[in-house]
């Protein structure tokens, strides 16, 4: 009978610690149905007048817009160079490999603020502030160390002795990698792509270092909205932006495994 | 080990062909991290903004300004306290979720795991925004005591220390949860069955088993969560409404607001300096663990 309390208590406390980590979403999914033109709580009548304001607010499309091409390409050219640091990382022995195995780590250590005011001042002088090369400089340089990780760790799983076995029946290493070494590191290759997708597309502190009228991505956009207020447009926006990371957690969780790639 | 393995006949072209694996990625770290790294601490010696961008002059104003004027302190003091209180809070309501799935058998544990450690993949702002409805002056917990009569004004949830840091913490869950998760490997249910067998009651098997054993993904959570809250600026900044004067706060302030790029970059050093010792404090403390 204690022993059943126990349990009984056990399940109620992790029953109220995933409501309160979940809450934030919850109330947004709720409110973004809101009539009304203010924040209040609980709604009053549920429409989906929030979802067509949305839809109608151009500076919100046009920097959805922007901020989905700039992740793309981020997500491109990160999985492209991370891959070819990878293979060079777990392929070859080579003198300062600790070095650049420092570097790639290193990003991980420093808070973004900090960065923020590096790039901002590197950025600058180049005229590349409030650009579209300046955002993608600086959240290639943010998600690379990810996908370095989960290429090399979808590299390290895979059985040399496959790519040994064509190196002997006479296929180039181009074929080799072409034919034996991508396929079977397409899922690290494709989780890669998808987090560094993510995280370019979710960044906000970065980007409000660099990025005013012309470039604004959508955090940034929503951020300064909400510097002056809360209604419930941004609920609608949230749970468009909500659906769209659920989207990326099952394909990550399909691929590798969403504790692994994190 | 440092020479290169391949016979020296293709030892060139194989340099070549690593210098090109190795050439896009480098590049890509140099100009976005290490760059900027070096640029920041350059500006936070310049006496001016222009200086800042161009180089010349150096000078220590920006560092005897944050080390003299009171206000940089109660900054510190407000970082370090805001910090601390987040780190405290987020492990100890990460530690029953990550216990609960370190050692569920339940079917529905990879649900129950991406839906922890899921909120990561969702903006900052976004629930940064969740906690403004929910703290809000005309936010749920408001409108529920007032409905219910428990109160009659308004309770000032948000624009003050306490929304920053109840928005923190949940924001930093899902970080302390995979810290966590990853230092609970070595726990071992056959040593508390051994403790339970031998007489041990459940509270004595938590306090002399799984605590300890535990202490070391504690220890690696609070620290992941300490120095990600003490850098922070977009949660502290809406839910603190400017009222809420942190490290990060100030440095966004300085950076765009006032630009004073050299005080905006010697802040950041002082951050980072704090980011170090706080890693060193660490490293001696999990040694002292593990002997």
């Amino acid at each position: 009978m204690d022993a059943k309390l126990a349990r009984f208590a056990f399940a109620l406390l992790i029953t109220l610690l995933y409501l309160f980590l979940l809450a934030p979403i919850i109330v947004v999914l709720v409110i973004s149905f809101d009539t009304r033109q203010y924040l209040a709580f609980p709604p009053e009548s549920l429409s989906f007048g929030s979802y067509a304001k949305v839809f109608a607010n151009v500076k919100f499309i046009s920097a959805f817009w922007r901020s989905l091409g700039i992740g793309l390409f981020v997500g491109l050219v990160s999985i492209f160079a991370g891959l070819l640091l990878s293979l060079a990382l777990s392929r070859h022995d080579f003198r300062g490999k600790g070095a650049i195995n420092f570097l790639i780590l290193a990003p991980f250590l420093v808070p973004h603020i900090v960065l923020a005011v590096g790039v901002m001042l590197v950025l600058g002088p180049l005229g590349l502030l409030d650009s579209y090369s300046g955002i993608f400089l600086a959240h290639l340089g943010i998600t690379t160390p990810y996908t370095v990780r989960t290429i090399t760790m979808s590299l390290m799983a895979v059985d040399r002795r496959i790519e040994e076995a064509a190196r002997v029946h006479g296929a180039s290493p181009a074929m080799v990698l072409w034919r034996i070494t991508l396929p079977l590191v397409r899922p690290g290759l494709i989780a890669g792509a998808v987090i560094a997708f993510l995280i370019s597309f979710d960044e906000a502190t970065i980007s409000l270092f660099i990025v005013s009228v012309k470039s604004s991505t959508l955090p940034t956009e929503i951020y300064h909205y909400l510097e002056y207020s809360t209604d419930p447009q941004i609920a609608a926006l949230s749970v468009i932006l909500i659906l769209i990371s659920v989207g990326v957690v099952v394909v990550v969780e399909r691929l590798i495994g969403l504790r692994k790639a994190l | 080990m440092a020479a290169v393995r391949h016979s020296s006949s293709d030892g060139s072209s194989h340099r070549g062909m690593l210098l090109l694996l190795l050439l896009p990625g480098l590049l890509a770290l140099l100009t976005t991290f290490l760059l900027p790294l070096i640029w920041l601490v350059r500006a936070s010696f310049a006496s001016s903004a222009v200086a800042a961008l161009k180089g010349g002059d150096w000078t220590l104003e920006s560092y005897r300004t944050v080390l003299y004027d009171p206000f940089y302190w109660k900054v510190a003091w407000n970082t370090l306290y805001l910090g601390v209180n987040v780190a405290i809070f987020a492990v100890a309501l990460s530690y029953p979720i990550a216990l609960f799935l370190a050692r569920t058998k339940s079917r529905w544990r990879g649900v129950l795991t991406a839906l922890a450690v899921a909120p990561l993949l969702t903006s900052s702002v976004v629930r940064t925004y969740g906690w403004m409805v929910i703290l809000g002056d005309r936010g749920v917990i408001n409108a529920a005591l007032q409905s219910s009569g428990l109160t009659d004004g308004v309770i000032r949830l948000t624009n003050n220390y306490f929304g920053a840091t109840v928005a923190l913490v949940e924001i930093l869950m899902p970080y302390a949860i995979l810290a966590m998760l990853s230092g609970f490997g070595r726990l071992n249910t056959q040593f508390e069955e051994a403790a339970a067998l031998l007489g041990a009651n459940r509270f004595r098997v938590f306090t002399r088993i799984i605590l300890p054993l535990s202490l070391p993904g504690v220890l690696t959570a609070a620290l992941l969560v300490f120095v990600l809250a003490i850098s922070s600026f977009v949660t502290p900044r809406l839910m603190g409404g400017g009222r809420v004067f942190v490290i990060g706060t100030e440095v966004y302030n300085e950076a765009t607001v006032t630009l004073n790029w050299p005080l905006a970059a010697a802040l950041s050093v002082l951050l980072l300096v704090l980011f170090g010792s706080v890693i060193l404090i660490y490293q001696r403390a999990m040694r002292a663990l593990e002997t």
